[in-house]
């Protein structure tokens, strides 16, 4: 316990632990659609879909880990990258025609 | 103990729709109904999640931390996806029409 909060029951641990293996199986759904895509704007949706299912696989880490305090600053900058990165290809895929 | 009991329920409940916003993204048949699929569930998905967490910590500063977290998806996740199929409609993608698949029959 590194902020002196109170320890979490083993059930809660467990059921983390599992969480984390069913959301590795929900990322790797997306993946079809980022390597089979037609256009560049399905790859681009499906690496956003997996950027935002990590950030909920990076908070189940840290309930696992017992560093909940550290996981969750990555959690925000992890966020705000990836609302970055999708505004900014999709500014740079707008100014072009005929990509689709 | 009651707060742990209907935070796993929230976050089954959000598995359930991430789940639901992957499936989606493989089987819908274009770019914008896709879009859809991405853009509602997953925002569900990730709030119902994260507000499940937020049961389990309890008021503490993670959790306040956690609340900035949800507010931060809730305002940027519609607005990206927003972008994208601006960026697509102004780039010249056609939308599926069931006529289509029609005419090439």
């Amino acid at each position: 316990m590194c902020d002196g909060s109170n320890p979490k029951p083993i059930m809660i641990d467990k059921f983390f632990l599992y969480c984390t293996v069913v959301l590795t199986v929900i990322i790797f759904i997306p993946l079809y659609r980022v390597v089979k895509g037609p256009t560049i704007f399905d790859r681009m949706l499906g690496a956003g879909a997996i950027g935002t299912k990590t950030m909920v696989l990076i908070l189940a880490t840290g309930f696992v880990f017992n560093r909940f305090d550290m996981f969750v600053d990555i959690t925000l900058a992890y966020a705000v990258l990836n609302f970055i990165g999708t505004i900014a290809i999709s500014k740079f895929l707008g100014t072009e025609k005929g990509n689709g | 103990m009651i707060g742990n009991v209907l935070g796993m329920m929230a976050i089954l409940g959000g598995a359930f729709f991430l789940l639901v916003g992957s499936v989606g993204l493989v089987r819908l048949p274009d770019f914008y109904s896709r879009n859809h699929a991405t853009g509602k569930s997953d925002t569900l998905g990730i709030m119902l999640v994260i507000f499940g967490m937020i049961l389990i910590e309890g008021v503490t500063l993670n959790s306040a931390k956690l609340f900035f977290v949800l507010v931060f998806v809730f305002l940027t996740n519609p607005t990206g996806t927003h972008a994208l199929a601006n960026a697509a409609l102004r780039g010249g993608l056609k939308p599926w029409f069931r006529k289509n698949v029609r005419k090439a029959e």
